[in-house]
């Protein structure tokens, strides 16, 4: 069963490119991938661009709305995914708490969509 | 440059649709996903479950909590996404304008910062 | 309802101490806590049918689980396109090929420690883990839950339906947790069950009677938890704490309804029975020196129930437990109760000074308003006392404790008139 992992976090409070943590982190995130990949769990993850970078589109009556910004205002913006094959919830939460924003912000755990 | 083209809309919009309507929608999104796919620019299409299936996990101090609910309880709530590789901003609008959940919800379109898909390599 | 054939007392009995464990190998078998349902109940009519003409069977239970499976094995073949399903395919083919090697063999493996875990995952809402415990484990009714709640039916069953389909559709395991997430899983199973307790002991509104049940049905299921759990003492610990708070149950209240304190209550009153049980549970949790929460709250219960009158208590040791109950969960609330007990123990003066940090804190919390006016009246100061009564009277929020404080203001009133 594939499981998303959504992860919100509050840009201000993540570790800033330059910074000693920054580097940490990231090689967290890079050891944290590498397991998920060797486990054979993952399917896809991407990590997003600050949420400044956003553009929101509508389409009303034919009529398109492009609109400067993410499409709600939070604190806690998402920041990226992993897309992962787990055998049962309990796995995902296993593997959520081990992504570094786990302890900055939340991750988001929800089930994909199966077709039948 | 990879694009995420995130949908956000209002919980229980798929579930009141007819079956013929959700058919209807789908073939749209079959329609986008074919038409993508030729174009060399497809990367990703994920639909979610309802948020009422969602859960939030957090870790401080080493200790993880597990908490009922998505992570913020809003009126439109993420339903799903798809990766697109688009030369410009533009391409992107172009392909957000036909994902048909745009009608009643939302389309928020970020650049990628990096990526681990596999499904990007194609 | 008068019970005349016996067939139907033992159909009774079988429902009341075997429902949680007939569901919880039902959905071991299907993995669908929606049709493990509906097949017990359609088992439960077969008997209906079958017992009173053709006598009971030598297990009832083992019947039951035998006659729900095939009815299973019935519906999923009914299902008009199961075989497009491949998981419902394997469940069928499993049932099939286990009805071959089926005996009336009472004993048949416990799967409830697996329900009981699923159904408190944390995953769920609590007001869910709480209804789904009581409907599955427990066997109540929706109709007896939703009593017993003070609400609605149609919202209790929602929220039961809407548990059973996030359970499926998230694909919550079945199964007892791995020892990585054991301690989080145990305290959130330990916390439904003492919500349950809570919720038929601090009895607020409704009647009496279907409150009781809850505390009956919490004692139950924290039986059941420390047989299955035999080396946690927390479960053990739980199981002690709700058995000595309820052997109190009847003494805590006037011929009126009124609430009374340990202080004013008739230990005469007091199940011994209850006492009995719950310090032997508490001293086989203490025997594993792996003390927590409800053990040390059960340990402080257990001082009042040794104490022959409010004034034997052994003020000391309480003091030193809470102490020790703040090391593992420090909340200004275990303070107050402490600052009560210090009180008692050093002299309600003393008692105020330690009431003194925790103003900013709580107070907005009714209880720690009660807890001063009761201190500043045993140190005579009436004025004081009266205001402090009148800010706890203001934040109550129940009838029952508001008339409680009210009389105490009115003592207080009366005290400081005659003097």
């Amino acid at each position: 069963m594939q499981y998303m992992l959504l992860i919100y976090t509050d840009d201000t409070t993540e570790p800033a490119p330059g910074t000693a943590e920054f580097g940490t982190y990231m090689q967290r995130y890079m050891e944290f991938t590498q397991e998920v990949k060797d486990k054979g769990l993952f399917v896809a993850g991407d990590a997003l661009e600050k949420v400044n970078t956003a553009t929101t589109v509508r389409v009303r009556k034919n009529e398109v709305d492009t609109t400067d910004g993410p499409f709600a205002e939070t604190k806690e913006v998402l920041g990226g995914y992993y897309l992962l094959d787990c055998k049962d919830l309990d796995q995902a939460i296993e593997y959520a708490a081990k992504i570094p924003a786990a302890e900055l912000g939340s991750i988001e755990i929800r089930p994909v969509m199966v077709f039948d | 440059m990879h694009y995420a083209l995130l949908i956000y809309q209002a919980e229980g919009l798929w579930e009141a649709l007819s079956a013929a309507e959700q058919e209807a929608l789908l073939g749209k999104h079959g329609a986008l996903q074919e038409h993508t796919k030729q174009q060399g620019t497809f990367g990703a299409a994920v639909k979610l479950t309802p948020s009422a299936t969602a859960i939030t996990v957090n870790k401080e101090g080493g200790k993880v909590t597990v908490t009922d609910g998505p992570f913020s309880e809003t009126k439109e709530v993420l339903a799903g996404f798809y990766v697109f590789q688009c030369d410009t901003l533009e391409q992107a609008i172009d392909y957000a304008e036909r994902i048909p959940h745009i009608q009643a919800g939302k389309v928020e379109i970020r650049p990628i910062a990096f990526s681990d898909s596999r499904a990007l390599l194609v | 309802m008068v019970i005349v054939d016996p067939a139907q007392a033992v159909i009774a009995q079988t429902v009341k101490h075997e429902w949680g464990r007939l569901y919880a190998s039902l959905v071991k078998y299907l993995n669908d806590f929606d049709l493990a349902e509906e097949v017990l109940q359609e088992a439960l009519v077969a008997a209906l049918e079958h017992w009173p003409g053709e006598g009971v069977p030598a297990s009832p239970r083992a019947w039951l689980l035998q006659t729900a499976r095939r009815k299973a094995i019935d519906r999923i073949r009914r299902r008009r396109n199961f075989a497009a399903k491949a998981a419902e395919l394997e469940v069928l083919l499993e049932l099939e090929r286990q009805e071959g090697e089926m005996t009336t063999d009472d004993t048949f493996p416990d799967e409830r420690l697996k329900l009981v875990f699923t159904c408190c995952h944390p995953a769920l809402g609590e007001q869910a883990r709480v209804a789904l415990t009581l409907r599955t484990l427990g066997g109540l009714t929706t109709t007896e839950i939703a009593r017993a709640f003070l609400l609605p039916e149609t919202t209790l069953a929602q929220r039961l339906v809407r548990a059973k389909r996030k359970i499926k559709a998230a694909n919550i395991p079945y199964k007892v947790p791995d020892p990585d997430q054991w301690q989080e899983r145990l305290s959130s199973v330990l916390a439904v069950i003492y919500l349950i307790f809570n919720e038929g002991y601090t009895a607020t509104q409704g009647g009496s009677l279907t409150r009781e049940e809850l505390c009956g049905e919490a004692i139950r299921l924290g039986q059941l938890l420390t047989r299955l759990l035999q080396g946690e003492p927390e479960a053990a610990g739980l199981l002690a704490l709700m058995l000595l708070h309820d052997s109190r149950r009847e003494a805590r209240v006037d011929g009126h309804g009124g609430y009374l304190t340990l202080e004013q209550q008739d230990r005469d009153r007091w199940d011994r029975g209850r006492i009995r049980a719950g310090i032997t549970y508490l001293d086989t949790a203490l025997s594993l020196r792996r003390p927590g929460p409800y053990q040390i709250q059960a340990a402080i219960s257990a001082v009042h129930a040794r104490a022959a009158a409010f004034a034997d208590t052994d003020w000391h040791e309480i003091t030193l437990l809470y102490d020790k109950l703040y090391e593992l969960q420090p909340s200004p609330v275990i303070k107050l109760n402490a600052a009560v007990a210090h009180s008692f123990h050093r002299g309600a003066a003393a008692g105020l000074r330690a009431l003194e940090q925790l103003q900013t804190e709580l107070h907005r919390y009714q209880p720690y308003h009660a807890a001063r006016a009761d201190m500043l009246k045993r140190v005579g100061a009436t004025e004081a006392a009266i205001e402090a009564y009148k800010s706890a009277i203001q934040l109550s929020s129940n009838q029952v404790e508001r008339d409680y404080l009210e009389r105490q203001l009115r003592k207080a009133a009366g005290r400081g008139g005659q003097s």
